[in-house]
């Protein structure tokens, strides 16, 4: 129930991947000769896949090692040092601190359903507004941006756009090619491919200044040697796409289940807007009971969850997000996020609901 | 069902031995690592390690636990330590005492927020790698000293509540720390070699004045005898200690002088002689009794600090609260801030509890009074 932290492998993924991490396999994607010029054919065809499953050109595909460096390569790589940036503060934190690393910068505060108010973006924009940065699906409560909306404006004021669509890929259908946006990030991992691998999508005339050089790789805008086993497994991820899609409505389902069991729980409040959400993620918090307890409860009791991004796990701060979003101190620190997927079964959510109810008990009874 | 023990696993050889020891006697064990502070990089140097709850450490827990199959957590305690122990620290010496922080540690972070955590969790004990014995006897939970003389810890436990300890376990109590090595190599841990942690954990390189400056700004003041000539100046009170000889700057030729007094009102060091530092006995308040507190002419053994042997001491005034105890032979060098703990003379290994130093009583104050 861990699904927006990474994705299991899927089986297509792992046989993509397979034929290049073959001992003695040469696998330069750059060299000319003949091993080369394979690894060159996978590393095109998964950017074939790639650009398909997005909806946009394959020419605009640009392989990174990551969402990481995808969010960091579009917010530097399209923008001046001294050029105004704009961003939420409900970010993924390397979208964050690639913002704030620069000097003119605005940060966009949502309200408590956790959305950004196209209002209060066209109040930030200034003559030196270069590029707005949008996380599409917050991956700590699931809820959506109006991207559409939020694009429209930035058009018509002559500002890039950027979305990190990390968790939406693979989530929500669209096409780039429809939506008034320039750059997208996604990732492998996220979407049941391998980690190490993402791609920043960047719309033809956009110009990019490459944060990684001294390479031709990605037509000159991301330097060095490619990943080809990744790659090769991020396309045939992405080839799954269709099916992937066909998922989602039963693991919404399978979401509102989730909180149709946890409901009852005494104290319980579901956190971000419920209508424009992720199908599968579900953000509670249990008053009185710290987050970072439930979570080990949880694990304890064979329930793997989060308490928000992963990344600030392992020592837990109350959630940027939800502090954003209005949530006192307590309340942020007591959240647990829920994120399905498509292995996830309702015998598995009703076993999850019992066994929340019982570690919820015990704690409140230790309290 | 196995029963669940929670260890707090520091990452040091201690703890990942107690880890490997319950897994043996078929526990259902699971690792705790407290992340107390963040030390800023600077202050640590290159050679410098084996300082508790860094995250390095952290990290050697991890891998203790992974190679033990339990499971293993980091909990953020970093603003409960902050709070009770690291502003406290700087308060104390602020307040001209001389504070101790790993007791602090133990009562407000160890024996409860982790011990409430473990219960929590479904734990029935919270075990530590504490050098200390706890006895389960028909009248109730004992703590005693650890048969290894040199490691007892007893001192620093003096303050957990009694219903704390009915549910915490001391593995190590029986063992010399050759021995703890021992079973670390036997049970295959990457940390049986590692050094041990000698300092105050949020202060690794040992500088307490410089980690004082670095929270409030130093309010110099002057050092004078005990008749109230000024002999010099200094720094600010809390580079001060209760019987302290060195760094206190006097003049070339100045007699050999100890620091007697600390006036926290108007920053004032008292040096004095030797025979000063003397002391008949002391008062302690924010007592914490395993079990009743002992009554008036009861004979025990008094801890002034640790590491120091338990002197004879009687109980001449006690309560739940308050303590005031008269040695047997006058004791030196009295440090407000630090523990007092009471060992039972009668069972010398027992503790009966103890208290926070608030003064000493020196026979000619108490002729005077």
């Amino acid at each position: 129930m861990d699904h927006n932290a990474t994705t299991p492998l899927a089986m297509e993924v792992y046989n993509a991947m397979q034929d290049w991490l073959i001992p003695g396999r040469v696998q330069n994607a750059s060299s000319v000769h003949m091993e080369g010029r394979a690894a060159r054919d996978t590393v095109e065809e998964s950017r074939e896949s790639v650009a398909q499953a997005l909806g946009g050109k394959t020419r605009e595909i640009i392989f990174t090692s990551g969402a990481t460096e995808a969010n960091h390569l579009a917010i530097y790589g399209a923008t001046e040092a001294d050029e105004h940036v704009i961003t939420t503060a409900v970010e993924h934190p390397s979208v964050l601190a690639a913002v704030e690393a620069r000097a003119d910068h605005s940060i966009l505060p949502v309200g408590v359903d956790g959305r950004v108010s196209v209002a209060s973006l066209a109040d930030a924009l200034t003559e030196k507004t270069r590029l707005v940065s949008i996380l599409w699906g917050n991956n700590e409560t699931g809820v959506l941006q109006d991207i559409e909306a939020i694009g429209r404006l930035c058009r018509e004021r002559n500002v890039l756009l950027h979305v990190d669509a990390v968790q939406v890929f693979g989530r929500l259908p669209f096409r780039v090619a429809d939506l008034p946006i320039d750059m997208i990030t996604v990732s492998g991992h996220k979407m049941y491919g391998p980690q190490g691998v993402g791609a920043l999508w960047v719309r033809t005339g956009v110009s990019l200044v490459p944060t990684l050089s001294g390479g031709h790789q990605e037509r000159g805008r991301r330097a060095g040697t490619e990943n080809v086993a990744a790659i090769a497994g991020f396309g045939a991820a992405c080839e799954r796409l269709p099916a992937l899609l066909s998922e989602q409505e039963r693991i919404a389902q399978l979401r509102d289940r989730l909180w149709g069991g946890l409901a009852a729980v005494d104290g319980i409040q579901r956190n971000g807007c419920a209508d424009a959400a992720l199908p599968n993620t579900l953000n509670v918090s249990f008053s009185g009971v710290e987050g970072e307890a439930m979570l080990m409860g949880l694990d304890l009791a064979g329930v793997s969850v989060s308490s928000g991004s992963a990344c600030t796990a392992g020592s837990l701060e109350p959630s940027h997000v939800l502090m954003a979003m209005g949530l006192s101190g307590q309340h942020a620190r007591g959240a647990v996020r829920f994120s399905l997927g498509t292995q996830n079964t309702a015998e598995e959510v009703d076993e999850v609901i019992s066994r929340v109810l019982d570690v919820v008990e015990r704690m409140r009874r230790a309290a | 069902m196995k029963e669940r023990v929670v260890v707090a696993m520091s990452g040091g050889v201690d703890s990942s031995v107690v880890a490997g020891l319950l897994v043996e006697q078929g526990y259902d064990v699971v690792g705790i690592t407290m992340h107390l502070s963040d030390v800023p990089e600077k202050v640590l140097e290159e050679d410098q390690q084996g300082t508790c709850c860094a995250p390095d450490d952290a990290r050697d827990a991890r891998r203790v636990a992974a190679k033990l199959g339990i499971p293993h957590y980091v909990v953020n305690y970093k603003e409960q330590f902050r709070k009770s122990v690291m502003d406290r620290f700087v308060e104390d010496y602020q307040r001209g005492l001389t504070p101790s922080p790993c007791v602090r540690c133990n009562d407000e972070l160890k024996f409860k927020a982790l011990l409430e955590r473990s219960l929590s969790l479904g734990a029935k004990y919270l075990a530590t790698g504490h050098y200390a014995k706890v006895i389960r006897t028909e009248s109730g939970t004992e703590l005693h000293r650890a048969v290894n003389e040199k490691k007892d810890q007893s001192y620093f436990l003096f303050g957990a509540p009694r219903a704390a300890l009915d549910q915490v376990l001391f593995p190590l109590g029986n063992m010399t720390k050759e021995e703890v090595r021992a079973h670390a190599t036997r049970l295959n841990l990457t940390v049986a070699n590692k050094p041990e942690s000698q300092d105050i954990c949020f202060v690794p390189d040992g500088d307490y004045a410089g980690f004082v400056e670095r929270q409030i700004t130093p309010e110099p003041g002057v050092i004078e005898d005990e008749e109230g000539n000024v002999l010099g100046e200094h720094g600010g009170i809390h580079r001060f200690t209760i019987g302290q000889r060195r760094g206190l700057g006097l003049p070339g030729g100045t007699p050999k002088k100890f620091v007697i007094g600390i006036s926290a009102g108007d920053g004032r060091i008292v040096v004095g002689n030797d025979t000063s530092l003397m002391a008949d006995g002391l008062v302690a308040d924010r007592c914490n009794w395993i079990g009743p507190p002992p009554a008036k002419n009861t004979p025990v053994l008094a801890r002034c600090r640790h590491r120091s042997v338990p002197v004879p001491a009687v109980v001449t005034a006690c309560d739940e609260q308050e303590l005031t105890i008269r040695f047997e032979d006058p004791f030196r060098a009295i440090a407000p801030g630090q523990a007092v703990v009471l060992y039972d003379a009668n069972v010398p290994t027992r503790v009966l509890g103890g208290g926070w130093i608030i003064r000493a009583i020196d026979a000619n104050q108490e002729a005077a009074a």
